[in-house]
Parts: structure tokens; sequence; C-alpha cells
């Protein structure tokens, strides 16, 4: 009675065995694929007879839009015509044998096009010269004397043509140039200009593109139910609980979870939370939120703390400060909850390969996580490919894909079909790598004319380098945690930063926009309370200390302009202006707000400024920036992670709330890029949202929002 | 075994009465185009209509909409490019795309309750979560849409 999908003749994952092991998702070739040869110009590049050119990439999409926005770049320097382009993801499979030829395909921090638009642009230009100089040698014509324009080469004095699949076999043949000249991005012609993202098709069209969605034939499908305390074991369980319930195949148990395996997610799911287990708790068991905060506001407390920066006489000046100003702010865990939750399907196959789907902003830890679980060589693992429902951190690898990687692939070991694994929504917040607890204390000093003369900061928090890599830490310092604070743009003579490293038993991860999701809040919420102490503008009195900041002071005057700052604000409406510069990108946003009865804050509008240097594709941009607005407001109003008895309070969307269109201000982003460089456009523009938000708050209320989400601090001041 | 109305098409399914519709599309008929993502009626992730009125089928038992007009996803997908997925291409609505099929799908029901929603309409129609934050252009496409009826 089911319908069998079967994916791999599908367009979903159509395999091209003449382009090597890579896989075409979301397009389909052309009917006489099968006999027109394709010509590997080199690892990003396959030209076919046709003059198809297919670009390999090698990042993970998860709705940012670098599949296009890379496959721009490398059109770009190709000159190719962007109609008979194809995007087709590189197999993980192809680092391994081609010794890293595809650099990192770790999909993280904003870099997609930031880190890897240099080699990317390089490969499209070599093979760009290659097919000239290959039309060049045909004619017996100097290469100088030969243009490449959408696809076509010309001979110019003689006006003769060929197309790139007429000399793509001759060009890969040529030695690659040892040096290219990139394009002058003011000369593009792909890149930069607005173009339809590659992926929206099959995403409108409910195309079976999710690693969810996989369906194999005999398949059976697992939930799980993983030891509710961090850090706990399962103990045992009574399988005799589940004597009545339909459909159930297996129990298999983990080493601090129970899968369940049905003939349906559904009838597993049940089953899973009909089992009684007995978990040994361990030593997290008492943990709490309140044992947390007492442990981070030691770290504020403490004497001294390894610093990490220290410019003229922090306390002297201090000491002298006509006006002392000082504020401890706080925010709590954050999940990332994306909408596709945690899943993984694994075949086992009689010769001893592994196919996988799994959602993942990195294929290649993917492959190896099930191959090292598996215990097989990493080149048996087939990683199919697919798009991921959301990541925004959750899904980088090594520790934020192995757990439900390495679930999924024992669970697929105890049964002889293959298996799909699905985490409830519950397992899905509750089984998290959490943006990391912190607080700032600050305090700073002005002079009698209310310049700023001191800064002193102090942050407390969780490193995340202490999950990620901790044999990087030296002398209990983590500069990646103290972003916003280490490079603070604020021209300010006396200026000391420290770091008392404070760390949780709660999983900490990459979270979008990662360390400045709180320090972005952090510095601009406090500027604001300085400014206010000195009796000035917030807007003019951060131009004032950005006067040798141009970039920044550029994305400033752009939202403060676009938001009217100079005129008065409608009566009961309130201003708030930030700016933060994050993944080489500069970002300021300004918003309106009122309040409502209750004291919380209604947000009308939210202006946004972005200087990435470079826009590769402006509308994915401004996407990009509004789902960022989205993700800072749903976290810094409604949302936090609580710890009680060593596990998770929130469970789904009913706890842990995410904003809806209803409750979704106006919103309106600028482009400005300034030229020179490429930044980040995924996560910068979440970073300055809240802080904007919180200091129209301060406007409207008089008191400064020193704890995230808003609502908690309502209910503090209430 | 029990027989389900789907797209116009009879199904017969043997299934326990209570699965949610959700799952029998998804793990019964192989139709994924309806998605999972909290199993709750919270996020809409799974909404499909029912006699045309946008539902979450996450919480919507077989045995209850048995005789009843199931439309899922599929059906306007099959429609060729509908009104709602012109608009969602236009407007490039989908970022990771994991929420659109309930979106689409809500919204298709909008429109055929009321072919010119205003924004408070909208607000009120739309409740679904999107983690990606496409809502503005959620309800720029909506207006398109209506525009193009
Ligand atoms: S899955 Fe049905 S509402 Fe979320
Ligand atoms: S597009 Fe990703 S959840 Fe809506």
């Amino acid at each position: 009675m089911s319908t069998e999908l079967d994916l791999s003749r599908r367009s979903f994952l159509l395999t091209s065995s003449l382009i090597g092991s890579a896989f075409v998702l979301g397009f389909h070739l052309p009917a006489n694929a099968a006999n027109t040869p394709d010509t590997e110009i080199n690892a990003w590049i396959v030209i076919s007879a046709d003059d198809t050119v297919t670009i390999r990439v090698a990042h993970s999409e998860m709705g940012q839009g670098s599949f296009t926005a890379l496959t721009m770049l490398v059109a770009e320097e190709l000159n190719a015509d962007w109609s008979k382009v194809k995007a087709a993801f590189v197999d993980p499979r192809e680092n391994i044998t081609r010794k890293k030829i595809y650099g990192s395909m770790s999909t993280i921090a904003s870099n997609a096009v930031r880190k890897s638009q240099e080699y990317l642009r390089n490969a499209g230009a070599s093979a760009r010269e290659m097919l000239l100089s290959a039309a060049a040698q045909k004619w017996k014509v100097p290469a100088n004397e030969c243009v490449a324009t959408r696809g076509v080469i010309t001979h110019t004095p003689s006006k003769r043509t060929l197309s790139y699949g007429a000399v793509a076999a001759a060009a890969a043949k040529l030695t690659p140039p040892e040096k290219v000249t990139l394009k002058d991005p003011v000369t593009w012609t792909i890149a930069g200009k607005p173009t339809k993202r590659l992926d929206i098709p099959d995403k409108v069209h409910a195309k079976p593109i999710y690693a969810i969605d996989v369906v194999l034939p005999d398949m059976l499908h697992a939930a799980i139910v993983q030891c509710p305390v961090f850090g706990g074991k399962l103990r045992s369980y009574d399988e005799s609980s589940l004597r009545n319930h339909k459909g159930i195949t297996k129990v298999v148990p983990l080493e601090n979870a129970v899968a369940v395996i049905g003939e349906s997610y559904w009838q597993a799911q049940r089953a899973a939370k009909a089992l009684a287990i007995t978990w040994d708790e361990g030593a997290n068991a008492d943990v709490s939120s309140a044992g947390i905060a007492t442990f981070i506001d030691n770290g504020l407390a403490q004497a001294e703390a390894p610093s990490a920066r220290n410019d003229g006489d922090t306390k002297g000046a201090l000491a002298k400060a006509a006006k002392v100003v000082e504020a401890t702010y706080r925010v709590p865990f954050l999940s990332h909850a994306p909408m596709e939750t945690q899943n993984a399907t694994l075949r086992f196959n009689p010769d001893g390969t592994v196919d996988v789907w799994a959602p993942t902003q990195n294929t290649e830890a993917v492959m190896s996580t099930v191959a090292k679980i598996a215990g097989i060589d990493p080149l048996k693992v087939t990683v199919h490919i697919t798009y991921s429902g959301g990541g925004f951190g959750r899904r980088y690898g090594p520790f934020g894909t192995s757990d439900y990687l390495e679930q999924a692939t024992k669970i697929a070991m105890a049964v002889d079909k293959p298996v799909k694994m699905i985490w409830s929504r519950e397992e899905d917040i509750q089984h998290d790598y959490y943006r990391p607890v912190s607080a700032a204390k600050f305090t700073a000093g002005l002079d009698t004319a209310g310049n700023l003369v001191a800064w002193n900061t102090r942050i407390s928090g969780h490193s995340l380098l202490s999950m990620g890599n901790p044999a990087a830490i030296k002398n209990n310092m983590d500069e990646g945690f103290l972003i916003a604070f280490t490079d603070n743009p604020y021209a300010v003579e006396n200026l000391h930063l420290d770091y008392a490293m404070r760390n949780t038993p709660i999983p900490v991860g990459y979270w979008r926009s990662t360390h400045h999701s709180q320090n972005g809040y952090f510095r601009e919420c406090f500027f604001d309370e300085i400014a206010r102490a000195a009796g000035q503008d917030p807007y003019e009195y951060r131009r004032k200390y950005l006067a040798k900041a141009p970039k920044q002071l550029a994305v400033l005057d752009t939202v403060a302009k676009a938001i009217g700052w100079d005129t008065p604000a409608p009566k009961g409406i309130f201003r708030g202006i930030a700016q933060v510069d994050a993944y080489e990108s500069f970002v300021a946003t300004a918003v309106e707000i009122s309040l409502n009865a209750d004291g919380t804050p209604r947000v009308h509008r939210v202006i946004s400024a972005i200087d990435c240097g470079t826009v590769v594709n402006p509308d994915s941009t401004r996407s990009q920036m509004e789902g960022s607005v989205v993700w800072a407001l749903t976290a810094g109003l409604y949302d936090q992670i609580t710890i009680k008895n060593g596990r998770v309070e929130q469970g789904n969307f009913d706890t842990y709330p995410m904003l809806r269109l209803a409750d979704m201000p106006e919103v309106e982003i600028h482009l400005v890029p300034s030229g020179g460089f490429f930044g980040g456009v995924g996560e910068p523009g979440a970073a300055a949202v809240m802080p904007a938000v919180c200091n129209a708050m301060l406007a409207a209320t008089g008191k400064p929002v020193r704890e995230l989400p808003v609502i908690k601090h309502n209910a503090a001041t209430a | 075994m029990i027989t389900l109305k789907i797209n116009g098409q009879d199904h017969n399914v043997d299934v326990e009465p209570d699965m949610p519709l959700l799952w029998v599309l998804r793990d019964k008929l192989g139709m994924t185009g309806t998605k999972f993502g909290c199993g709750i009626a919270q996020c809409g992730a799974c909404t499909v209509q029912i006699n045309g009125v946008a539902t979450r089928s996450c919480v919507t038992p077989a045995a209850a909409v048995v005789g009843a007009e199931i439309k899922t996803i599929e059906a306007l997908t099959d429609s060729g490019n509908s009104v709602i997925q012109k608009a969602w291409i236009d407007h490039e609505v989908p970022q990771c795309g994991y929420c659109q099929p309930g979106m689409m799908m809500a919204a298709d029901a909008l429109l055929k309750d009321n072919p010119h929603p205003t924004d408070e309409d909208i607000n009120a129609a739309i409740t679904n979560i999107c983690r990606c934050g496409t809502y503005p252009r959620v309800r720029k496409a909506i207006h398109a849409a209506a525009n193009n009826t």
C-alpha cells in the first residue's frame, strides 16, 4: 500500500556517473545526458559537449542561499552562460581521494562565500583561460585575439566562434595558468546581480529534498528517548511495558538513550514515550539554572581574571572619573530548533557499503562519523546530499553532527533493514548544543564634560572553545568568546577587558551569530547607558567614538537617516539604534517600538543596513538579513533554556515560543557594500537587532534592559 | 482498513484509527510534502486542507477524516504552478524551505476563503512558524497571489 519513491532514480538525487560521484540536486539532466561526454576542466567545473556547465559546491545549503551564490562566483569568472549552468554538491569522498582539493566542507560562521570566494573565483578564471587557449590553438591564432562571452569564444578578427562544449576536451588537457587576474566586481554580469536561487523551485513544489523525506524499500522507523539529564546513562528498561503496542519491531539500548523501532514513526514514537526506563542520572542530577547563575556571577565577582585587552590605565582613569556608570548584563542558554528536527536514515548494503541521508552543515563529518561508528572505510559511505531544513550551527561537525548520526548508525547496525531515525521536537530542544550562558559586568568612567575616559569589561560565561577544541585553550582564555570587545571599535583611551571562564555541565555550541548574539547586546546596550549618563544622544555619542571607524559609521548613518533619527518619533513610538561588526561585515539596526500595557515592547519597524563589502546575490542577502531580524527578535523577546534537576525545562514550541507573522515588524534592509572585501551575510544581521530594541525600551522607560529575554526583564521589573 | 480521499483519489490504508493523518501521508503513502515540525499543533509544517479548511495533520486522527476531502501540497504542485506557488517563486519566499508546504497550504486556504485578505486577515490566518524568518515575504507573496486571482 505504500508508494516507494526510489530516490536514486529521481531528480532528487540524480547521479550522473559521468560527473564522477557528484550529486546533482534539484536539476534534471538533459535527455541526452547519458551520451554527452562530460569534461572536467578542474575540480570545480565540468563542461558537457552540449555546453552545459556543472559547477560543484562543497558547502551545505540550509536556506542561506550559498548553493546559488557560490555557483554564481565561479560562473562569473568563467564567463559562462548562466542559463546553461547547473550546480552539484561535491561528494565528500572526493575530498579524501583528491586530497582535500575541496578544502573545508564545513558550513559555519557565515563562511561559505567569505572563506571560499577566492579559490572558487580562481577556479573559474583558470578554466576560462584554458578554454580560450584551447580555442586559440584550434584556430592557430594568438589567444589574446580571442574573447569569451556567455559560454562562447570568439576570434575577434575573423568573427569565428566556438562554444565551451566544443573545446572543453582540448582545454582539459592544457596546463592550468600559473596566475590569473580576477575581475573587478564592478564589471560583473552574473555575480552581484539579483539571481533566482537554484533551490527555490524544488522547495516550492515540495519535492523530497530533505533527509527526513527519504523513503526506502522495507524501511523501518526509529524514535528515541535520551537520558533527560545531561551526562546521564541508561540503566535499564522494561520491554513488557510495550506489550500492547502495535507495529513495534525492536527496542535498541544505547549508552544514554533507548531507540524504539517500528513500522511507522508514529508507532515508534508512541511506544518510546510509553517505555518504562530507568536512568542513571549521574553527576548532574541537581544542576539548576539558579546554581548556574550563581556560578556565572561568581565569575563576575572574582578579583582577577586573564585579560584580553589592557589599553592605558583603566583603574587609574576610573578612580579619577567625574562619573562612573556600572551595569551587569545577562543572557540565557538558547536552543537552535531548526524546523527539520535531527534525523538520519541509514542503509547497510550486502557489499559492505552504507548509504546515509542526514541534514547537516558538513557532509564530510557525516561520512566520517558513520565510518567511525560502523568501523568501515569512509570511502564505503555514500552521503546522499540533501537540503537541510535549517541548521543555524546545530548541525556543524564534528560535535554538532555526531550525536544524532552516531545514534542512527548504531540503530541501523542493530537491525537488518534500512532505518530512519527522527528526533521528536522535545528531544531536539532538550538535547541541543546551546548558545552559552554568559554575563558582562561593566564599569565606565566619564569626565566632567561627559567624555568617555575609561571602560572596564568583565565577561563570565561558558567557553565554546572548551567544547570544540579544549586543547587550544591557553591561560583559561577563549578570545572568541570576547569578540565585539577585543575589537571594540569605540575609541576609548583606557580600556580593560578580561574573562572568567565558567564552564557548566550543559553542552554548548555554535548558534546563528554565536558570540555576537550576546556581546553585541551587552556592548551596545551599555553604550546607551553611558550616553545617557553623559546626557547625550546615543546616535551622536556613537558617532563621536566611531570617528575613526568609517565602515561602522557608514552603516550607522544609513539606518539613522532611514528611520528619521533627526526628527521626533510619533507619539508613543520610541527609537533605538545599535551597530555591530561580525564575520567581516558591518551592520547597524534602528527600530521603532511602542510599549504594550504590560510593558513588553511591540516592535513596529526594523531598519537594518549591511556592508558586506561585496554583494554576491542581492536578493539572498536581503533575505538573510530579514531572517536575521526574526532570529534575533524570537530569542531576545521570548526565549530561554532553563535547567532544573539537570534537565531542560522547555520542550516544544509551546514552551520555547517562536515569533509569528502577526508579531512581525515592518522590515527594511539597506545594502551598502563598500567594496574590496567579502563579509558574511547569514549571521551579522542578527547581532544589532536586540540591542536596538532594548535601547528603544530604555528610551521609553528610562530603565535599561539588562537581561534577556525581554519577557524575563519585564517580569523582574513589573 | 480505512479509505481516505486525498487529492481526489481514494486510498485504502491499513492503519490504527488514531494514527495522525500526517504519518499516514508520510509513512504509509510516501507523500512527504507534508512536514513534521512539532507534533502538537504549534508550527503548522503539517498543514493540509480538510474540506478546504487549513488543518494541522499531526493532531488529526485518520479516522476523523474518513469521507472528507483531504488536500495536500502535492495537489497544488500537480496542478502545475498554482497561483500561490507562482507568487512564492516570484518573491523567492523559501529559505531552508521546510515550513513552506505548510505555509502555502495555509495561504491557499485563506485565499479560497477570502480572495483579498488585509494584513490583519493574514496575521490571523497564518500562524505557522518559520524558523528562517520568511514572514515578510510570505505576506508579500499572499498579497501578490491575491492580486493574481
Ligand atoms: S507538526 Fe503539526 S503543527 Fe507542527
Ligand atoms: S524557510 Fe526555513 S523554516 Fe521557513
